[in-house]
């Protein structure tokens, strides 16, 4: 600790150029949080969900419906404990932007199979009973100010009416939240409404689910059940492809693209070009204090101590620079997850394990050379320059 | 025996594929408490033989002995050790760190000690008293004039109480004025404190201030006066 004033004040000896490599680290390390949060949030998207159930999508594409004549024969599967069949409405409030998540799903199947949303019991009834009917999640609901007996109108922007009209006028018959505080927040944009009445008031389409849900009364049978299901449908005109929810979910989110691959390549390359910045200055700052290094050794400090100071300051630029980018993407990622409309980032110890490792990484690239340099300096010529 | 025994000493550069020799089997006697001047023309070998005095550099034959210890055959660590707790250096342009107060360059000898900070502080400040600078502790270099610099180096030199003190041309980055008040401190430390101070100096005037004056040409020892 004695040494860390010296290395300190070697830090700064420069403040501008340490400055402004600083806030070098600082934008990339803030890149590096913003952005692997981000790639957790992709990658994390099926946690939440556990092992229990199972979903069943045409072999083909989730976006091409299967009849619902499949459903008894997927309940008959052996294994299986509860099914609900489910379809995407692609809904949104009053403008494409107020993006809700939104499901045609038959109330009592659904409600069986997803025991995670809490809805108090005159609701439940009340969400079996009413052909037109939606429930809608917590936050969402706070966010426009709906309240149970309000009559809202969502628009899909995939299926119309049978008058050609794409506006649903709904009845909010309930206000669900989640469990735990996980599945609460994805009560921002969530809604629910009756299959029945969809399926009735649609232009086409009738007769077809997106997907089928099938809760398991023993997750380790998932595979096992996966493949019967499968195996039931195979050479017909609607084969099927069922996996696990969260393997659902992860696949769902790849459509959009190699996200980690994508973050990846952009973190690789604004790595890079710090590494080469950073070790530029670094270099720099040790070209030019030959003298003053030659100095430390004459008064008896160890090639070894000498390297040190260097790679100790390699080591602190870095820290220092990464660790303010951390907190500062931290923020972000608090500030953007208390938005409406914007998913629950979070900066986890895996983003933090990576950002430190990093750091590390980093800091020993761009100090090692500079370090050796130190080290390896004759103090007799050195002292000539 | 001498404080300071060197024996034959010879050191070789090489320089491309050749070798030149730099000092050529000089012998020396240094007493403790003595005030030695080595004098010479450029390229005489002078500072050559201070650097190995003061374990800087190794001799290319010969033996170095200080204080019945033979450097010349020490390790690059043990040879930083021994500088660390025997030697104090004075150079011509201070060699202070820029970037640190008087008191920070004063104390960086000390880092090497097992002294904790608060002793630490206080010796450095007793060495900046003793050459004058009590009140120019949190000055930095640049704040201070080239006499008040090298008071600052002669400071650092003798903080950790040095066997020997080191001076490469004391004296030739400054005006007559602040040479001669450099000299006389160096001399006091001399003749009060009984310091060892063995001194390359091309300056007459400075010179004068040491008990002997030894000179070098091409590498041989030519002459002593007292």
């Amino acid at each position: 600790m004695k040494y860390l004033g010296l290395i300190w004040a070697n830090l700064f000896r420069k403040k501008t150029r340490t400055l402004l490599t600083l806030l070098s680290l600082v934008s990339a390390f803030l890149l590096f949080g913003l952005l692997q949060a981000v790639n957790v949030l992709f990658n994390s998207a099926g946690d939440f969900v556990g092992a229990t159930r199972l979903v069943t999508q045409a072999r083909v594409s989730f976006t091409q419906a299967l009849p619902l004549r499949l459903l008894p024969q997927i309940e008959s599967v052996d294994g299986v404990d509860a099914v609900m069949y489910q379809q995407w409405f692609g809904g949104y409030y009053q403008e494409p932007r107020n993006f809700i998540a939104m499901f045609a799903v038959e109330p009592e199947r659904f409600l069986a199979v997803y025991p995670e949303w809490v809805l108090a019991p005159e609701q439940r009834e009340a969400f079996l009973k009413n052909r037109t009917g939606v429930i809608v999640g917590r936050q969402l609901a706070d966010r426009f100010g709906w309240k149970v007996g309000d009559k809202v109108p969502f628009n899909s922007n995939i299926w119309p009416q049978q008058n050609g009209d794409k506006t649903w006028p709904l009845d909010v018959v309930g206000i669900f939240d989640g469990k735990d505080e996980d599945w609460q927040r994805r009560t921002n944009a969530l809604a629910y409404l009756n299959f029945a009445y969809f399926d009735e008031a649609r232009q086409f389409g009738r007769g077809g689910a997106g997907t089928y849900t099938v809760t398991l009364g023993d997750p380790d049978r998932a595979a096992e059940v996966a493949r019967e299901i499968d195996r039931r449908f195979e050479n017909s005109p609607d084969e099927t492809r069922t996996q696990t929810e969260k393997d659902f979910q992860l696949g769902f989110i790849k459509q959009i693209g190699e996200i980690g691959l994508i973050v990846n390549a952009i973190l690789a390359a604004v790595f890079f070009t710090i590494l080469l910045l950073t070790g530029n200055t670094m270099a720099q700052a040790v070209r030019e204090r030959i003298p003053e290094l030659a100095i430390l050794k004459t008064l008896g400090f160890r090639d070894v101590q000498v390297m040190s100071f260097v790679l100790a300051e390699a080591v602190l630029l870095v820290m220092i620079g990464g660790l303010g980018g951390m907190l500062l993407a931290s923020g972000a990622m608090a500030v953007l997850g208390s938005l409406p409309g914007f998913p629950p980032f979070r900066m986890d110890a895996t983003v933090w394990t990576w950002a430190i490792g990093a750091m590390i990484g980093l800091a020993l690239a761009v100090g090692i050379l500079p370090a050796l340099t130190a080290m390896r300096l004759r103090i007799a010529d050195a002292l000539r320059r | 025996m001498a404080l300071v025994e060197i024996r034959n000493v010879t050191k070789n550069y090489t320089r491309g594929r050749e070798t030149v020799e730099v000092l050529h089997g000089i012998n020396l006697a240094i007493e403790a408490g003595d005030f030695v001047a080595l004098m010479g023309p450029s390229g005489s070998g002078k500072t050559t033989l201070l650097n190995l005095l003061g374990g800087l550099d190794v001799p290319t034959g010969g033996e170095i002995s200080v204080d019945n210890q033979r450097i010349d055959q020490l390790s690059s660590a043990a040879l930083s050790r021994w500088r660390a707790h025997n030697v104090g250096f004075v150079f011509q342009f201070y060699n202070l760190l820029e970037h640190l107060s008087a008191l920070k360059n004063v104390e960086l000898p000390l880092l090497l000690t097992s002294l904790g900070g608060a002793e630490r502080r206080r010796n450095a400040e007793i060495a900046l008293t003793v050459v004058g600078l009590a009140e120019r502790m949190t000055h930095k270099p640049k704040e201070l004039s080239g006499g008040q610099q090298q008071r600052v180096a002669i400071a650092r030199a003798i903080v950790s109480d040095p066997t020997v003190l080191i001076c490469d041309e004391p004296t030739g980055d400054l005006d007559r004025a602040s040479a001669d008040d450099v000299m006389r401190l160096l001399q006091a430390l001399n003749r009060e404190q009984g310091k060892t101070i063995v001194m390359v100096t091309h300056d007459p005037k400075a010179a004068e201030y040491a008990r002997r004056r030894i000179h070098l040409d091409k590498g041989t020892l030519i002459g002593e006066e007292t």
